[in-house]
């Protein structure tokens, strides 16, 4: 077993180098000087200069790559301009919201996807089946953004049982003390439960939201996982054995039908890392994803570096993850090692 | 199979399955809007009105009109011609550079395999969206490297397939034949296994239209790429995001869900055309 994880992190090395030196270029191939950008528009020849020579950027590409990456290990990702903030801490400090709000995501998503996945595969061509290749096909269908505003507009301005789509808390609260950063855990852990409803009620919408995109690929690999299962060899065994129901369903053919669930589940966070960013700005959520838009918009392009990177390694990470949860549920997978 | 059984197959297909022919409908009247778009809006689409400002749909502006004064309607059908083709661009970008490249891979093996795999894998550890808004940044601001970037992280899609659909070929009985007639190695790759990878990226790109469509809108939506005034259906659901709230819903609203039609459809077209591709399902 943990020769296999040794493996794995292994396995992920090429991909940390691919992303660092994809992000490096990325750096390189930015419109414009950046000394000239640091040194502001009334600099001198001779001032841009020393800021070139001071910012590296008079060595040769392979020096520049070999100082990029120095400050990588040092964890410097340089300085925000439009804040004057170390770009890292201003991640760090953000990074709990963007997470708060992906993982409740996902775990709304599974509670709704697996279920449904599974009703329509036992039930084909029932309501069930229909409705889940509905929701499966129109929920990847809706761009993200539109649905959060229709969200919005129906919870809070029609019905008005929402809270105002604005920030992680009604500014009436004060956020509870810092120990996860997560305000859910946090308010609960300061014993409030009156702050833990206001921090969840302004997660419904955005979380809302997250889920209908992600729920579609995952209801339907559900569905289809479960299909080829249940026609299987061993299901048919198990079920002339006279194994009841429930156990052939749960124990034989969920088991097995969660293998390709599990594989999908990279490319799921894949949209959802992708599109908590939208969804940070429908929601003016104070997250990492809202931090490099705005950084983008005011053309400060460290914090977008620094967030495509922090993203990127998150993924790369994720991944490890479900590839050990992979061999987790899958025996076979650490045999044939 | 003739020409005329393969049209009676896309009848029989098209029969049996109204939603796939709705499907192929509803992108004709895209295809007619994106070609046509400019000379049948009621409205000039940049055209401001300070005595117009946020109307309600009404008989004369259909969709109302947005914090300008501009019908939303004209705004609407314009922007198809814009978002279709940055999506058809960037696709077929991916799709030319893609299937080369994983052709090449599949069949020759080698480093170049190991190389274009290396690549394919490293686009795939980034999450794509994030990606595609990191090469807007680093090379500008403007509607062609949006296309550029949506291209790029399209890419691994098509290698992949292309790169295993010649990989399991490239020694198959045709292929010898064809090697044995004196054929060079490109020709036999252009002329005989590329048409066999064919019927599978032809899925491949029709459903990566809808998703292409989704990605350019937004990044438009976060403010990239495309500039206002221009018409585009992201920055038009973007515009109207704070009206949203407000009450003055039409602004998002009638791009939002042209924009979700689009992809819609693609994404039914794509399904049809697997039905009609897949040979499983032929009769």
């Amino acid at each position: 077993m943990l020769r296999l994880i040794g493996k794995r992190l292994l396995a992920a090395i090429p991909n940390v180098i691919g992303i660092v030196i994809v992000t490096f270029v990325l750096t390189r191939a930015l419109p414009g000087d950046p000394a000239a950008f640091y040194a502001g528009p009334a600099a001198t020849q001779e001032a841009v200069e020393q800021i070139r020579a001071s910012l590296g950027l008079d060595q040769p590409l392979w020096g520049q790559f070999i100082d990029y990456v120095g400050d990588l290990a040092r964890g410097d990702l340089g300085l925000s301009v439009s804040t004057g903030q170390q770009v890292l801490d201003e991640i760090l400090r953000r990074l709990p919201a963007s997470l708060e709000l992906t993982l409740l995501g996902l775990l709304v998503a599974c509670a709704i996807a697996l279920p449904l996945g599974i009703l329509a595969a036992t039930r084909p061509g029932s309501w069930v089946d229909h409705a889940c290749r509905l929701v499966t096909t129109l929920g990847v269908s809706l761009p993200i953004f539109f649905t959060g505003l229709l969200l919005a507009y129906v919870f809070y301005y029609l019905l008005g049982i929402a809270p105002p789509p604005v920030g992680r808390l009604d500014s009436m609260y004060s956020p509870p003390a810092h120990v996860t950063g997560f305000y859910l855990v946090d308010s609960l852990l300061a014993g409030d439960p009156e702050l833990f409803f206001a921090a969840g009620k302004q997660m419904v919408l955005p979380v809302l939201t997250l889920a209908i995109f992600v729920l579609a690929p995952l209801a339907r690999m559900t569905r289809a996982a479960m299909l080829g299962v249940l026609s299987s060899d061993f299901v048919r065994t198990a079920r002339a054995s006279g194994l009841s129901a429930a156990t052939v369903l749960y124990r034989y053919a969920f088991r097995n039908a969660m293998l390709p669930v599990v594989t999908t589940l990279g490319m799921v966070f894949s949209f959802m890392l992708g599109s908590s960013v939208v969804i940070e700005k429908v929601f003016a959520w104070p997250g990492i994803g809202s931090f490099a838009v705005d950084a983008l918009v005011q053309s400060d392009y460290a914090p977008v570096q620094g967030f495509v990177l922090v993203m990127a390694l998150l993924f790369v990470t994720l991944n490890l993850m479900i590839d050990l949860l992979y061999t987790l549920i899958d025996p076979r997978v650490s045999i044939d090692d | 199979m003739t020409e005329h059984a393969g049209l009676r197959h896309v009848r029989y297909v098209l029969s049996d399955n109204p939603v796939t022919a709705g499907s192929f409908a509803l992108f004709g009247l895209f295809l007619v809007l994106a070609l046509v778009g400019p000379w049948i809006a009621p409205f000039d689409p940049l055209e401001t009105d300070p005595s117009k400002v946020l109307q309600p749909p009404s008989a004369q502006h259909w969709f109302g009109t947005d914090q300008l004064g501009r019908d939303i309607l004209s705004r609407v059908i314009v922007a198809t011609g814009l978002d279709f083709g940055m999506a058809l661009a960037a696709v077929l970008l991916s799709f030319g550079i893609g299937c080369a490249l994983g052709a090449c891979a599949g069949y020759y093996g080698g480093w170049i395999d190991r190389v274009v795999s290396r690549l394919a894998d490293t686009i795939m550890a980034f999450p794509l969206f994030v990606l595609a808004m990191a090469i807007v940044a680093a090379l500008g601001n403007t509607v062609e490297n949006i296309i550029y970037a949506t291209a790029i992280i399209n890419l691994p899609f098509y290698i992949r397939v292309a790169r295993s659909e010649v990989n399991v070929r490239r020694n198959a009985g045709f292929v010898e034949a064809a090697r044995l007639a004196g054929n060079t190695e490109a020709r036999i790759l252009a002329f005989h296994l590329f048409p066999n990878i064919l019927p599978p990226v032809m899925v491949q790109i029709s459903l990566n239209m809808g998703w292409a469509i989704l990605n350019a809108a937004g990044l438009s939506f976060i403010g990239l790429g495309v500039r206002p005034p221009q018409p585009e259906w992201g920055i038009m659901v973007a515009e109207g995001a704070s009206y949203m709230i407000s009450g003055e819903w039409w602004v998002s609203f009638f791009p939002g869900v042209v924009l979700m039609l689009a992809v819609f459809c693609f994404n039914l077209l794509g399904d049809g055309l697997r039905d009609m591709i897949d040979p499983r399902r032929r009769t």
